[in-house]
């Protein structure tokens, strides 16, 4: 999973700091491992150096120093790029769809958008697979392959299509957190 | 037997423009828009309720759109009399529905047999052609029972069979599988798809499921009435 995006997509509410990035991050996704504080500071530090965000500022608030981060235009750029572009549609990309249609809802992106593309290219690879599966003299082992994926497509294109239905209450959810 | 030609080989067989098309206060189609080549299939889908089975029906000119124009091989279906859209029904096109509608009081051979009985066919010559088509669809072992002692996919490839018998340039299926298990599923798409690209016949196939949909060549997508560009599907 790209936690860099991740954080840019956090990132594109306002300027955070790196323990906050970390506990919005752990509570956004809560079936992701927890983020450890040491890849949420060097991840920063990384989108910093490709220009993708900047110091913000620093603080202490009463307690220790922390630096504050924010995105920067090439960073909105990348997140943008990576919300539209389409996975490989293979068994378990689920949670990455998932991630996306999450982090593009809460950049204020376009995940209908996204959603449509993705369930094309699922709908293409289906129609390879089921040709794939029943052209004549298919084996055994290749029916059996074709047959799997293509249910775990299926799975992730329902799961699309209620998505879907449901994003204009998922959107206005994340709106107003 | 084809009444007409398509002459432009590059042009639709069939092709539907902004039907529109109301129920009481309910629009079912609000800008349907969609076109089938000759030997093509492609798959409708889309929610239940989205219109998929009232564009089918308008198409196959059993329903009349309230605007927009439906053309068979250039032909205006839906100003054309009655009388003409029974006989497309009968020569042209081939109709499946999820429940496979054969004759409860006919053997399996007899249900698809009718088609070219009704078509002027001596019985000995309908029987004969029936059976050929039985045999391609693997169902000619149950030629001589009658439709409920059938299983479901058995009584759907028999539909198929009948549906297929008359030679029709375009078959119609509306959920063909919708009541099958998935093996029983898997193989009336294997058939239906191999016999028609075998015969050149287009299929209209209309399906909520997406493993059903994937054999087609391609989709069209409705939406509360409305068809989606290519490629846009949900």
């Amino acid at each position: 999973m790209s936690t860099r995006h991740i954080l840019l997509g956090l990132l594109a509410s306002g300027p955070s700091h790196g323990y906050d990035l970390k506990r919005r991050h752990d509570e956004r996704f809560p079936q992701a491992r927890p983020l450890a504080y040491g890849q949420v500071y060097t991840t920063l530090q990384r989108l910093v150096r490709d220009g993708l965000a900047e110091v913000d500022g620093t603080g202490s608030d009463g307690g220790p120093e922390r630096t504050a981060y924010r995105t920067t235009e090439a960073g909105a750029r990348e997140l943008a790029r990576w919300a539209a572009e389409v996975a490989p549609p293979a068994p378990y990309v689920t949670n990455e769809i998932f991630t996306k249609v999450v982090v593009s809802a809460l950049a204020d992106g376009d995940p209908a958008a996204y959603l449509r593309d993705q369930r094309a290219a699922h709908l293409a690879r289906m129609r390879e697979l089921t040709a794939v599966k029943t052209a004549p003299g298919a084996d055994l082992a290749t029916v059996l392959s074709a047959d799997y994926a293509l249910n775990h497509l299926d799975a992730d294109l329902r799961w699309m299509t209620t998505t879907a239905a449901r994003l204009t209450t998922l959107t206005a959810e994340v709106d107003a957190t | 037997m084809r009444h007409t030609d398509t002459g432009d080989a590059a042009a639709p067989l069939l092709a539907a423009s902004d039907l529109v098309k109301t129920y009481g206060g309910t629009e079912a189609l609000r800008g349907a828009s969609l076109d089938l080549r000759a030997g093509e299939t492609v798959a409708v889908t889309g929610a239940s309720g989205s219109g998929k089975s009232t564009l089918l029906h308008c198409l196959a000119g059993m329903v009349r759109p309230d605007s927009g124009t439906v053309r068979y091989a250039g032909e205006r279906l839906e100003e054309a009399p009655e009388r003409r859209l029974s006989e497309l029904r009968r020569t042209d096109f081939g109709m499946v529905f999820q429940f496979g509608q054969l004759i409860p009081e006919l053997t399996a051979l007899d249900n698809v047999a009718l088609p070219l009985m009704l078509g002027g066919s001596g019985r000995t010559e309908a029987r004969e052609r029936a059976g050929t088509w039985m045999e391609r669809f693997g169902v000619w072992g149950q030629r001589e029972l009658r439709p409920g002692q059938m299983s479901g996919g058995q009584a759907q490839r028999t539909a198929l069979a009948r549906a297929l018998v008359t030679g029709p340039a375009v078959v119609f299926a509306d959920e063909p599988t919708g009541a099958l298990d998935s093996l029983a599923s898997e193989r009336v798409m294997t058939v239906l798809t191999q016999t028609v690209r075998e015969s050149g016949t287009a299929v209209l196939l209309v399906t909520h499921d997406a493993l059903v949909a994937a054999y087609a060549d391609r989709e069209v997508a409705l939406r509360d009435g409305v068809t989606a560009p290519a490629g846009v599907g949900v």
